[in-house]
């Protein structure tokens, strides 16, 4: 599963197969590898966990944890199975959920009377999806979703609510909000041209 | 939940938004339907482009501080994961016990459907077959037979048979997933500092017995990777399971 070396391997951070190989070599133990896999995630960890958690202190701690996990548990990257960054987000996403319901877990009564108290947080996230390229890209087809979808999507995602939390905040029923986060995806993945 | 809530919790799942319970059941789904775990590596790829979107700027200090971290961390070892851990147990099964049971696994699914291919193929190989057949069954039945249990990853399962007289083993994998055009598993002796080539594995999906070329010779146990059509020298990706033989 070598990668072949490409004369074009650009200085950091890397991205995709180089990516692949700087974490591959991050799992042998490689420090130098892990600083290249640090600049190519950190942001996009950070900015991830922020949206979850939104208290910046904590958002740099777990964010930190994410990053130190990814050394930790570089052997796990399977790159059949997906991109390393699909890998490292989807570590950085559980681990801020992880956070959430922690916490939750621990305030239940209050934090369900806060749950309904709130506006939903998704303008406020396609706010923060603009500028730049893929922002951009990704903008459109949160747009090219039906409201429903990219309202359960973008709760799900960058809120970290459970489907049972958004099918309560959105007043739908369980099932068609499984639905909708399911065929929002996929019209995403489409919209988007991810091919895993 | 039902299959077809099953099947449509794809999206909730790559959202971290189900239940720990709900989260569990439909792994153990995920594990046997092909076109899911297809399914939950796109949408997990598509949320990744959500979450990249969101990049947010990093304080220079936090590298530091990482880097300063990690350098006393130590790693996990590199044929652990999460799932595909091993949870072997070992024990001398009651020779009747075992011989039952050994007994329905080969007359039942695996070496039945492997005979019958063998029929189909030329003579020659039909008599290879039946030798390899013949030893499979030889150290399945061993009275010194010995048997450790497994999980690989994604929910498959292994169990592997060792002979120490006859200084064999056999291995048997029910569940493991498809592999692509031009990959196949790959079975190893593990001598402790080197995994020694012990035999392609084409047995994906439904329960399939080997026996693994070569003798044990020391070897402490087994393992198994996908590797590129033909296999490879030695191995180029992580353990899909990795077992210990029995003592």
């Amino acid at each position: 599963m070598r990668a072949t070396e490409r004369a074009d391997a650009s200085p950091p951070p890397p991205r995709g197969k180089d990516l692949a190989e700087a974490l591959t070599a991050v799992a042998r133990g490689d420090q130098e590898a892990f600083a290249e896999v640090y600049d190519a995630v950190s942001a996009p960890v950070l900015g991830l966990v922020r949206s979850v958690l939104r208290d910046p202190a904590q958002s740099e701690e777990v964010a930190q944890e994410v990053l130190v996990e990814v050394w930790r548990t570089a052997a796990r990257f399977r790159p059949e199975k997906g991109s390393a960054m699909t890998w490292v987000m989807t570590l950085a996403h559980r681990r801020a959920v992880d956070r959430v319901r922690s916490v939750q877990a621990s305030t239940e009564r209050e934090h369900k009377a806060a749950l309904l108290e709130q506006t939903p947080a998704y303008d406020e996230v396609t706010e923060q999806v603009e500028s730049r390229l893929e922002q951009q890209r990704v903008r459109r087809c949160l747009g090219a979703l039906t409201t429903l979808q990219r309202e359960a999507v973008t709760l799900a995602y960058y809120r970290g609510l459970t489907y049972r939390e958004v099918a309560q905040l959105l007043t739908l029923p369980l099932g068609t909000v499984k639905t909708r986060l399911r065929d929002g995806l996929i019209r995403l993945r489409d919209c988007l041209g991810v091919t895993a | 939940m039902n299959s077809a809530d099953l099947h449509t919790a794809t999206g909730a799942y790559v959202l971290h938004a189900l239940a720990p319970a709900e989260e569990a059941e439909f792994e153990r789904h995920l594990a046997a339907c092909e076109a899911c775990a297809q399914e939950v590596e796109e949408l997990a790829a598509t949320t990744a482009r959500l979450g990249l979107a969101v990049a947010a700027p990093v304080p220079d200090r936090m590298k530091e501080q990482v880097l300063q971290r990690i350098a006393t961390v130590r790693q996990e070892p590199p044929r652990v994961s999460a799932r595909g851990r091993v949870r072997s147990w070992t024990r001398s099964l009651p020779k009747l016990a075992l011989a039952a049971c050994l007994a329905a696994a080969v007359t039942s699914g695996a070496l039945a459907v492997w005979q019958h291919r063998a029929a189909e193929d030329a003579r020659s190989q039909a008599r290879q077959a039946e030798q390899q057949a013949a030893d499979l069954a030889s150290v399945l039945a061993a009275p010194d037979a010995k048997v450790s249990v497994g999980e690989l990853a994604d929910g498959a399962r292994g169990t592997v048979v060792v002979s120490r007289t006859q200084d064999r083993a056999a291995f048997i994998a029910a569940g493991l997933p498809e592999l692509g055009d031009g990959k196949v598993y790959q079975l190893w002796f593990n001598d402790g500092d080197a995994m020694r080539p012990a035999g392609l594995f084409s047995g994906a999906g439904a329960e399939r017995a080997v026996l693994l070329d070569g003798r044990i010779d020391g070897a402490t146990g087994m393992g198994i990777t996908v590797e590129p059509a033909g296999g490879s020298p030695e191995p180029t990706t992580e353990p899909v399971g990795l077992m210990d033989f029995p003592a």
